[in-house]
């Protein structure tokens, strides 16, 4: 699926008929201690038979709020307070618990987000299709709905369907899992599917493999689907109409291609502009290196040909200090009990070697169990070494132990993916920027709060920020005093494991430059683990393909990007939603 | 829906006006909020529940009797006995009647309230400390001091709290409050150290230990600054609830004659001292025992608003 030529015109066709869907100024509150709290402001949009429209927006915009209330499962305190939802020309909003529960997985299908906690692990995936089944009355009789499970779970893409009913989701890798939600939500032919996020927990390869599936069955059958996503690039090449949702309200809908090719709205211009693709450049930082030993820049206006300069200059300061870090043969072998007293070896790093110049970012690119956030933690030496070696300047560090290994903690720092769970929510954003100081022993009191109030300056944050604790700080301010900690010891090398995944597309543009910003100021040298090639063109210089504990692929960024040489990499180049659509601005 | 006057856009292509849809900066910080930690969270979300403010007023008012009793009457508990008041009615003076002894009930319930609550405090103390340190050094360390640790504690778990202390104060040659809450907090250690070693289970994997450690924060300085912190509000919870089970299993003990010596005022042996002529004299029973319900009652009230504001998830329940 790489063109959107295919598409049938369907949208445009099915203007005679009634509209499926129509939503019209939907509102939606939550009750809180302190009244009513809005999470949906005045939502209008329409569905035609056999559409696909995307509702896109970041966390916090509404947009599964809105889609869950369709099927009246808002949860607990929510209530839809204002507006109408007319499917088929009836009001959901008025329809009874019972004949909502006759529309809900009949007539409209739902797709929940999360393949791993949406199906109950004590029942057989068999039992939980056959659940749906008999529920909405597709089938009647033992023999009629397993035969139907069966044929549920082979449209789904489950080729061995007959042998996979008596297992338990456990037994299911995290694509077939939505494989079987996706079963589920279609098992009875509903008029219209909603699918709320369907594929982000995925890896990009197996999203793409799960959405061109879908994408044929719906087509099959008529359906037309409503997909939530926080994806631009998705959305757009998913669905032929689009719903852009800022702070609970529509700020653009319409064409995918046309609001893509011409956002109007600020938000959507930003949104647009934030998006990665392959179009995309590496961030060059607008200020000059300080820190970059002996290559000198002049501080002029900041141009093209400027710009391209000190990607040059770079590139050469790099050749020069050729291997900063140096990482040869490192192996990791973990050992799995298996019961009793069998145990089995796991690779999980398998001969890696890599090295990573002065002042540059390697990006170490693989899908989950790849083993690269090993390779982190063998870095970091959080995890011990099975063989191999890892130098950093010239210094082995798999032998460090107590006041060596001490120091080494000062010039290599962590920056980890979840920024809800890397801040102690007990500690106050001072006191977790000054912990690296307090613990090597840094200063006194005074020189340290000066210190804390430079980072936060830093990391663009204000120093009313230092009172605050983590729970009051959204994701992208929390990974920035993640970044402003493991900066507080002045670090030359900062691992960054997935440390901008769980961030809204806007916030991680603006994490992405202050990393670019703080490497040129400071002259860091970061190893970055992702998943997500878009955002490896953003930030690298060189690229490591992993796969299943090896490198399968290495280079420089333009050189993968421009003729990947392994069918892996091509793969997860192509899965990179979006990457062939040309994005306005 | 307001037409598009933009030029080139197809008709379905709808724009809201900006001025109803105004942008703001991109993850902008809220300045002008106040700085919540938890424990604020959780005080707010106490002090708004009426249940907290009668619990609170209950548990100051039996401190203040149990540490100046004689604030609150001017009668002797111990003397002052005449025999024609055995187990007399209430008169003026005396609002609780009389014991079988012929001294003022209300007064020694008034001086019993410190030996209950001493014991109360002094177990709940122990146990929480107790508690603790050998849950979290247990799940924090693992191997074998939790293995070790553990199953020490199942095998306490398994005798009841006061059976077990039953037998041993049977055998103690003396009985005071201390001893008493030692016996008790003997037995009932593994419940809050389970809870704690539980609870430093889940604190330590988390990405802030792994964090400090990258900084090069020592393990044990983690287990302290990081993990007990995070750990501990399930044993708050638990320990102020297990202050009232400490104050009846007190009363319990006296009751039956092998917890406080008698010589000791407290609830427990005045209930057991009026079982006696409790089909006759109902009142020198129901008087101490009144006051042993209200103040247990008001410690699990507390141990209950404390419960939904220190745990988010019962807070979204209610």
């Amino acid at each position: 699926m790489t063109s959107t030529s295919t598409r049938p015109e369907s949208a445009g066709t099915a203007s005679s008929a009634t509209p499926l869907l129509e939503i019209k100024g939907l509102k939606i509150g939550f009750k809180t201690q302190s009244g009513y709290v809005d999470a949906v402001r005045g939502v209008d949009f329409t569905m035609m038979p056999g559409e696909r429209l995307a509702i896109v927006g970041e966390s916090g915009s509404g947009k599964s709020t809105t889609a869950t209330s369709i099927i009246d499962l808002l949860p607990g305190a929510g209530e839809v307070t204002g507006g109408q939802i007319l499917f088929e020309g009836k009001d959901l909003t008025k329809a009874t618990p019972a004949e909502m529960q006759a529309i809900r997985g009949r007539d409209i299908g739902y797709v929940p987000q999360d393949p791993m906690s949406n199906l109950n692990p004590v029942w057989s995936i068999g039992f939980q299709v056959e659940e749906a089944i008999r529920a909405n009355g597709v089938a009647t009789g033992k023999q009629a709905v397993r035969d139907r499970a069966i044929e549920v779970l082979k449209e789904a893409g489950l080729g061995d369907a007959d042998q996979r009913l008596k297992q338990f989701p456990h037994q299911f890798s995290g694509g077939m899992r939505q494989r079987v939600l996706i079963g589920i939500g279609l098992s009875s032919r509903p008029k219209l599917l909603i699918a709320d996020e369907p594929t982000s927990a995925l890896d990009v390869t197996v999203q793409r493999r799960i959405l061109d599936h879908l994408e044929t069955l719906t087509r099959d059958y008529g359906t037309s689907v409503l997909f939530i996503t926080h994806d631009l690039g998705l959305a757009a090449e998913r669905a032929e109409k689009l719903v852009v949702m800022y702070k609970g309200q529509v700020v653009e809908s319409g064409p995918s291609k046309e609001i893509l090719a011409n956002p109007q709205h600020p938000y959507t211009q930003r949104l647009v502009a934030a998006a990665p693709s392959l179009a995309s450049q590496r961030i060059q930082s607008s200020i000059a290196p300080t820190h970059t030993n002996d290559v000198e820049i002049s501080d002029e206006g900041a141009d093209d040909a400027e710009l391209m300069k000190r990607a040059h200059q770079r590139e050469e300061l790099g050749k020069r200090n050729a291997s900063y870090i140096q990482v040869e043969n490192l192996t990791k072998l973990y050992k799995i009990r298996q019961g009793g007293f069998k145990t089995t070896e796991l690779r999980a790093v398998d001969d890696v070697s890599f090295s990573i110049p002065r002042g540059t970012t390697m990006a170490l690119v693989g899908e989950s169990g790849s083993g690269k956030s090993t390779v982190a933690k063998l870095v970091l030496q959080l995890e011990s070494i099975t063989s191999g070696t890892v130098a950093i300047d010239g210094r082995s560090v798999g032998a460090l132990k107590g006041k060596d290994l001490f120091d080494f903690r000062r010039r290599v720092q962590p920056v980890f993916q979840d920024p809800y769970g890397s801040l102690d929510p007990m500690y106050s954003v001072g006191n977790t920027i000054a912990e690296p100081l307090v613990t090597h022993g840094i200063g006194d009191r005074k020189s340290r709060q000066k210190r804390v109030h430079e980072l936060l300056d830093q990391v663009s944050l204000p120093v009313s920020m230092v009172n605050r604790y983590p729970g009051e700080l959204s994701g992208g301010q929390r990974q920035r005093i993640a970044v402003a900690r493991a900066l507080a010891l002045k670090p030359d090398v900062i691992v960054l494991d997935e440390a901008v995944s769980a961030l809204d597309v806007l916030v991680q543009g603006q994490v992405l430059d202050l990393l670019t910003d703080l490497q040129t100021e400071l002259g860091l040298t970061y190893l970055f683990i992702t998943h997500d090639l878009a955002v490896v063109r953003l930030i690298a210089d060189n690229v490591c393909v992993m796969q299943k504990g090896r490198i399968v692929e290495a280079g420089t960024t333009d050189e993968i990007f421009a003729n990947p040489a392994q069918q892996y990499t091509r793969e997860l180049l192509e899965a990179i939603p979006g990457a062939n659509f040309e994005f306005g601005r | 829906m307001p037409s598009n006057t933009t030029p080139g856009l197809s008709p379905d292509h709808y724009v809201a006006p900006l001025d109803e849809t105004p942008l703001k900066a991109v993850d902008a910080v809220d300045e002008t909020e106040k700085p919540r930690s938890s424990w604020n969270d959780a005080w707010d979300a106490m002090k708004t529940r009426p249940l907290f403010w009668i619990s609170a007023v209950l548990i100051l008012f039996v401190i203040v009797v149990a540490l100046f009793p004689q604030l609150f009457t001017s009668t002797s508990p111990t003397s002052g006995a005449s025999l024609p008041d055995s187990n007399g009615p209430a008169e003026s003076g005396h609002p609780m009647g009389f014991t079988l002894q012929g001294l003022d009930v209300y007064a020694r319930v008034v001086y019993g309230t410190r030996a209950s609550l001493t014991v109360g405090l002094l177990a709940t103390v122990l146990v929480t400390l107790v508690g603790i340190v050998i849950g979290s050094l247990a799940g924090y360390y693992g191997g074998w001091l939790d293995a070790l640790v553990s199953r020490l504690g199942d095998i306490f778990f398994a005798i009841p709290t006061v059976l077990g202390a039953i037998v041993l104060m049977s055998v103690l040659p003396s009985r005071t409050p201390l001893t008493v809450a030692l016996v008790l907090s003997l037995f009932a250690w593994p419940q809050i150290a389970r809870i704690m070693r539980g609870s430093v289970l889940g604190a330590k994997s988390s990405d802030y230990v792994m964090a400090s450690a990258a900084l090069g924060v020592s393990r044990f300085r983690i287990l302290i600054r990081h993990v007990i912190p995070n750990a501990i509000t399930p044993v708050i919870v638990v320990a102020t609830v297990s202050l009232g089970t400490f104050i009846v299993a007190e009363a319990t003990l006296s009751f039956l004659g092998i917890g406080l010596p008698g010589t000791v005022m407290s609830w427990g042996n005045d209930i057991n001292a009026a079982r006696a002529s409790l089909r006759v004299a109902p009142m020198p029973l129901i008087w101490p025992a009144a006051a042993l319900s209200v103040t247990v009652l008001s410690f699990l009230m507390m141990g209950d608003v404390v419960r939904d504001a220190l745990d988010p998830k019962a807070r979204a329940r209610r």
